[in-house]
């Protein structure tokens, strides 16, 4: 193998799983040892930086960093069972714990005016956390940041289809607050229903993030009746939130497998329903929706059902009476793809009094006039530049929801980043496929033979399970949130669970001694001095195999006897072992900082004055 | 030196022995000793030839004098039998050990200081007498516990870290063991565990007295320019005698290897060593051109490594004494208390 070239940013970027598989890059472990310290200001306002909206985040992410999360690899064959940092919940923490004073902090980081850029008009359709994010990026630069939104306050899907019991509405109103607070202007009320009429209001700049907005609906037998008590999922959340709906039928039926399908039924559970079940046409775990949600459901004790496929409505005296649905199977075809197909068994009834439609949302731009330069693809897609977000209109960009179909918060925000970062160009008539490179740096942690400035003792703690308010208590108030949130002791403790994967073993080839030390000396064998070889020939013989090949192999140039250094990053705790047992400072443990650049900065990070960032 | 005890954490595809046991069960304590030191690459090594052997840790015992290499049974097998003697009187302890109680494992840990200057009485018995054990000398040719002083075993005109050079001839402990008749000698390199751990699991399946001298570099007073233990100098003057694949009485035997290139030893226990790429002149049978061929390398300036001699079928100090052919401790009243009659017949006899 050719040696691993660690001055590519990306090659230690990819070791720190959670950075790496988040879509907005956040610092992870850095905020993580600043909850520790109780430095919670200085952590949220490092989420703050990546991901906009830390609070809400905090509850109702995605987490993709989780199920990346090294810690998940290392903890296999070692105790009950793997489980990753619980990233999300303390990314809470940070947020739960903040000082008030904390707007004065956010505006002492954010970059400086450009001069002009207030001559420039953007506008933005939907003030869901795309819109919001770019808004934050731009107005700061001193762009005139206009949003539109069709309900009367900022936060799209955030606040109207996320159930008040996962996310408190005083969270979105603050986070939603700071940005608007940044000089954006919210026009509520208005629902943009001509592209071309926008165009002609002269802004420089359109950034479309209205989200998927229409839910899916199933055009099965029966579908037509009593339409009162067939719903559409996210329709009926919204009309949950705004108050329209207070209350639901006792036997309730939720169609689909994803997480608005376990926010219908669990809203349902506190609005009366107390035989819920939520019926998916394919296995349990196939369901889209992420595995602690579906956790969450069963614990509220609505009951899921799979492999069922809803045939049709059957209505009875003019009610709804309850659904057919078909038995259902997989079978894989000569090329592995999967399809379903019925099973022999008998079709199958189920009463009930209420169903909620949630078999996915759909992007729909009835509202965008086909002749204005902006082309659809053949599913109606706005055809973009995937790294710009940029439509084939140059005035006009896509982000969350609206750009690729619906994805989550996390997506959308970094979406806004980048549509932030292609409009400034844009504005600034600039290549707006530039990027200005991220701030990174490599520093030693040493501080003396046994001392690093990080904790690198690795914790034995199994995840921490975060408390719950009482069933009694959320089962019958629609507005009391399940999750009561870390301590903070616990989130102390879940934190050492963290495994610094940004604090990096680096290696010097000149000065190793092969005095095997290293290899002795580390818990989890991954490191190896042998001939080189191919990588799948050098993967089979290291100390342990390297069966993950979407970890990389960190190779060396030959060391004196002509070997080489492999290490597998795969399981590595950074517990900094080898550089302590390394008698000539050949393994070094050094912290690697990746901070993405956003809209006007980058080309001149030091726009932010120094003083003023975070260390951690 | 490390404050951070090892992470208990494991690699998950970490594989568990016939008795049950992972790699990491034969750890002991974490290491004090210096950063890089050969002896804790020693201490790997006799952690993996346990685990590959199998051995069920609390049929071991490990003995060890003062200094440096004794320190070291600490740091590997803490789940076996251990006694730190005084300095020099290791091979007395084991050898009382190995009379109470022929069936465990002794090994002997010791070093260039505790063996070759102030044990070196002791250690010359214990080898003539053929006591069954492993000895390992860790020999670095300093004192690093006392800053580094030349030892017995460091060679004449190799220089000290502060440039003072040595004019006293190396006492030969790999040498005298074939002199004094230790029917398993090796020599080995800390650097090499390709070598390294075959022959220990080797010496350890040994029945009899087996010598395995362990070239051991010190990183803190020993490894510098001039220094015939440094790990540069080792590796570029070693002259490895052999390569060895050990394979224990219940491998199946497959070594893809053409037949007259490998030399086979089948051992007591039904373990064989394939002794391969060995010159013709050398027969590790032969225990007087073992001691030729040691010295020519020797004479050459070379560091002659791997195994030197074996004796597959030798005696040791039980056969020599006809003692009892189990532990003292699972005798039972009637075999230590044999009754006033046979004293009378023993007293008889002596008279």
């Amino acid at each position: 193998m050719q040696p691993t070239d660690i001055r590519n940013p990306q090659y230690f970027h990819k070791v720190v799983d959670c950075q790496w598989a988040c879509p907005a890059h956040t610092q992870v472990p850095r905020y993580i040892r600043l909850i520790a310290a109780g430095r919670y200001d200085d952590a949220y306002l490092l989420n703050w930086d990546s991901n906009v909206f830390p609070g809400i985040l905090g509850r109702t992410c995605d987490r993709p960093c989780e199920p990346a999360c090294r810690r998940g690899r290392v903890e296999e064959s070692n105790g009950e069972k793997p489980e990753p940092v619980a990233i999300c919940r303390l990314k809470r923490v940070a947020a739960d714990n903040r000082s008030d004073g904390i707007e004065k902090r956010m505006r002492e980081r954010l970059p400086e005016h450009i001069p002009g850029a207030e001559r420039f008009r953007i506008a933005c359709i939907g003030a869901g956390p795309a819109s919001l994010a770019l808004a934050r990026d731009l107005a700061p630069l001193g762009y005139k940041v206009t949003i539109f939104e069709a309900d009367a306050r900022g936060g799209g899907f955030m606040r109207t289809q996320v159930p008040r019991f996962r996310l408190p509405e005083a969270v979105i109103d603050e986070e939603v607050g700071y940005i608007l607070d940044l000089g954006v202007e919210l026009v509520g009320n208005r629902r943009i229903d001509s592209l071309r009429k926008l165009l002609d209001e002269n802004f420089d700049a359109i950034f479309v993030g209205c989200g998927a907005p229409r839910g899916r609906d199933l055009r099965i037998p029966g579908r037509d009746e009593n339409t009162d008590k067939i719903h559409v999922g996210i329709e009926w959340l919204a009309s949950v939130y705004f108050g329209h709906v207070k209350q639901v039928g006792r036997r309730v039926i939720v169609l689909g497998g994803g997480n608005t399908a376990m926010d219908c039924c669990r809203s349902a559970r506190r609005l009366g329903g107390d035989d819920v079940k939520v019926i998916v046409r394919s296995g349990y775990d196939e369901m889209k929706a992420s595995a602690w949600e579906k956790e969450d459901a069963e614990h509220e004790g609505v009951e899921i059902l799979n492999w069922l496929n809803p045939k049709s409505f059957v209505h009875e005296n003019g009610k709804l009476a309850g659904m057919w649905f078909t038995p259902m199977r997989e079978e894989h075809d000569a090329n592995g793809k999967r399809k379903l197909l019925p099973t022999s068994e008998p079709d199958r009834f189920f009463e009930c009094d209420e169903v909620l439609i949630a078999v996915g949302q759909e992007n729909a731009f009835p509202w965008i006039e086909r002749d204005l330069g902006l082309e659809f693809d053949e599913w109606g897609m706005p055809k973009l530049d995937k790294l710009t977000m940029q439509s084939t209109n140059p005035k006009v960009f896509f982000g969350g929801d609206a750009a690729f179909g619906p994805k989550n918060i996390i997506w959308a925000v970094e979406h806004g980043h980048q549509a932030a970062a292609s409009i400034h160009n844009f504005l600034q008539k600039d290549d707006v496929r530039k990027r200005p490179p991220p701030l990174t740096n490599l520093v030693s942690q040493k501080m003396g033979i046994h001392e690093w400035s990080y904790d690198n003792d690795i914790s034995p703690d199994e995840r921490f399970v975060v408390p719950w308010a009482p069933k009694e208590k959320t089962l019958t108030n629609i507005h009391q949130e399940v999750e009561l949130g870390f301590d903070v002791a616990t989130a102390w403790k879940e934190a050492q669970r963290c495994l610094n994967c940004d604090v990096q073993t680096v290696f010097t080839k000149d000065i190793c001694i092969e005095c095997d030390a290293c290899v002795d000396v580390c818990p989890m064998d991954c490191i190896t001095f042998t001939a080189n070889g191919d990588e799948a020939d050098l993967r089979a013989r290291l100390t342990a195999p390297a069966e993950n090949a979407e970890q990389d192999l960190y190779v060396s140039e030959p060391v004196k006897t002509g070997r080489v250094m492999v290490k597998d990053e795969d399981v590595c705790l950074h517990c900094g072992l080898c550089a302590e047992r390394c008698p000539t400072g050949a393994w070094d443990m050094r912290k690697f900082l990746f901070a993405e650049s956003y809209a006007g900065r980058g080309e001149d990070y030091s726009a932010v004055p120094a003083k003023k960032k975070v260390a951690a | 030196m490390t404050y951070l005890p090892k992470p208990k954490l494991h690699h998950p595809s970490l594989q568990r022995n016939r008795v049950g046991f992972t790699r990491r069960d034969y750890e002991g304590a974490i290491s004090t000793l210096c950063a890089g030191c050969g002896h804790d690459s020693i201490s790997a090594a006799i952690i993996q030839a346990c685990w590959e052997l199998d051995i069920e840790p609390h049929r071991v015992a490990k003995l060890s004098g003062i200094g440096c290499s004794s320190k070291t049974p600490t740091y590997f097998l803490s789940a076996s039998h251990g006694f730190n003697t005084v300095h020099g009187r290791m091979p007395s302890v084991l050898t009382g050990a190995n009379l109470a109680n022929r069936e465990l494992l002794y090994l002997g840990i010791s070093g260039d200081g505790d063996s070759a200057s102030i044990g070196i009485g002791q250690f010359v018995h214990a080898i003539r007498r053929g006591v069954d054990m492993v000895y390992i000398v860790e020999n670095n040719g300093v004192y690093g516990l006392t800053k580094g002083q030349f030892s017995a075993t460091a060679d004449q005109g190799s220089k000290s870290k502060k440039g003072a050079v040595n004019t006293d001839a190396p006492v030969d402990m790999v040498g005298m063991a074939l002199q004094l008749g230790a029917s398993f000698v090796a020599r080995s390199f800390s650097g090499d565990k390709s070598q390294l751990v075959p022959i220990l699991k080797a010496a350890m399946s040994h029945k009899g007295a087996s010598f395995v001298d362990v070239l051991s570099p010190c990183v803190a007073f020993n490894n510098h320019e001039g220094s015939t233990k440094s790990y540069d100098f080792i590796r570029e003057h070693n002259h490895a005698l052999c390569r060895m694949d050990f394979i224990s009485g219940r491998d199946e035997i497959t070594v893809d290897c053409p037949p007259g290139e490998v030399r086979e030893v089948r051992q007591h226990d039904g373990s064989v060593l394939h002794l391969r790429k060995l010159p013709d002149s050398h027969d590790t049978a032969d225990r007087v051109a073992a001691m030729n061929y040691l010295h020519a390398c020797q004479a050459r300036g070379e560091i002659v490594t791997g195994l030197l001699y074996v004796d597959p079928e030798a005696p040791d100090l039980h056969a020599h004494l006809e003692t009892a052919p189990i532990a003292f401790n699972t005798l039972g009243e009637r075999e230590l208390c044999p009754g006033s009659a046979t004293l009378a017949k023993i007293n008889a006899g002596l008279r």
